[in-house]
């Protein structure tokens, strides 16, 4: 038995069952016949809007890294705080090594994958060729998707505000709202970027440009 | 030059991990060590006008059952307790497994798989609290919250796991199936 072209193979990145792959109507979408994992997707502007959201997000994350995240008031004092500041928190001796872990995980990572993202992707939308080392990028990009943690600091942030709403007054700064904002629009961009679809792009411009 | 390269996003080749079973085990291990003194020690350190508490991962939860949010407590307890022992246990049998045979068929364990992958991180909710509660509540002498030491053993816990689980090849489940009669 001979195998087509590799290129119009898919194995699903999942299970790693071999597809055809095929040219699917605008709005239609191909999955895994052993494991229902979504493999193909055709969407009219997807990229477009990836990259849009990507680049909201990188806004929204500055923005929430600038301003007043929280400010605490028990009878009278205040304690304001930013998304800095719960990096800093580990500050004591042995917890040191947890700072940079936390900044990596809710603001680095973050900001590396939107910008890696934006870098590899944006030309696409342009039309234009693709940058030096894009595919690297859009690599360095799903790589990291497990260690972009913000999504869940913004759930370790509502436990923590049930848990001193009790004792105090908590007032919501700027930045709480940037992040709430920017975690949605993560996930929202997330679900709309198929793997697939971008590596088809990625070699449709190469192609074009050689 | 040697190992191949994918033509389209240039990562390595490489059909099977020979050592995916090795990493594997030893972050396991290194992560099942680390959950013990991020129990045994505390997560917090509260020190008020009148009071210096200490409070455990588990002492956390019972301290929200008392104020009576147990939605917030399931989630803490879900995120902090069973989410990473059931990591534990799912990754050991998926290892096990591969190794011996197994009660799960092979689709089962790779939906074991992927949920573990997809879980994982989602345990790391507790140190973000410790972050952010540490951060906000700093009122000189009235009140301040402090992390304790367990803070960081849980989050190197959880990041070990997490390295544990994305070593395994989940190849290696199609392939112990095929060497069965």
């Amino acid at each position: 038995m001979s195998l087509p072209p590799l290129k119009d193979l898919v194995a699903c990145h999942h299970c790693d069952t071999l597809h055809t792959a095929a040219t699917l109507p605008d709005g239609a979408s191909a999955a895994c016949q052993r494991c229902h994992a979504v493999l193909q997707t055709s969407r009219p502007g997807a990229l477009a809007s990836v990259v849009s959201l990507a680049v909201s997000a990188f806004v929204l994350m500055i923005a929430a890294i600038s301003f007043p995240f929280m400010d605490l008031d028990v009878s009278g004092n205040h304690n304001a705080t930013s998304v800095f500041n719960a990096i800093t928190a580990f500050n004591a001796g042995l917890a040191l090594p947890l700072a940079v872990a936390v900044a990596m995980f809710i603001i680095i990572l973050p900001l590396t994958r939107l910008a890696a993202i934006i870098y590899a992707i944006g030309p696409l939308v342009r039309g234009t060729t693709p940058r030096p080392l894009a595919r690297q990028a859009y690599a360095l990009a799903e790589t990291l998707r497990p260690w972009a943690m913000a999504e869940i600091f913004m759930v370790g942030v509502t436990v923590a505000l049930i848990k001193v709403a009790g004792l105090a007054t908590v007032t919501l700064g700027p930045a709480f709202w940037a992040f709430a904002a920017l975690v949605i629009i993560t996930v929202v961009k997330d679900q709309i970027m198929n793997r697939y679809a971008i590596w088809e792009a990625l070699d449709k411009a190469t192609q074009q440009a050689a | 030059m040697g190992t191949p390269h994918c033509d389209r996003c240039h990562g390595r080749l490489q059909s099977r991990d020979a050592q995916s079973l090795q990493k594997v085990w030893a972050w396991l291990i290194a992560g099942i060590i680390l959950f013990f003194p991020a129990n045994i020690y505390p997560m917090l350190i509260t020190r008020t006008l009148v009071e210096h508490t200490e409070s455990t991962i588990l002492g956390g939860v019972v301290d929200l059952v008392h104020h009576h949010a147990y939605g917030i407590a399931a989630v803490v307890f879900v995120a902090s307790i069973l989410i990473p022992i059931g990591k534990f246990i799912a990754i050991a049998y998926l290892a096990l497994s591969v190794q011996r045979r197994s009660i799960l068929n092979m689709h089962q364990r790779h939906k074991l798989y992927d949920f573990v992958e997809f879980i994982g991180r989602w345990s790391m909710i507790d140190v973000f609290v410790v972050a952010i509660l540490s951060a906000l509540v700093q009122l000189n002498t009235i009140a301040s919250i402090n992390p304790g030491i367990a803070a960081l053993s849980f989050a190197l816990s959880v990041i070990f796991t997490m390295f544990s689980a994305q070593s395994f090849d989940p190849r290696l489940i199609w392939d112990a199936d095929r060497k069965d009669p």
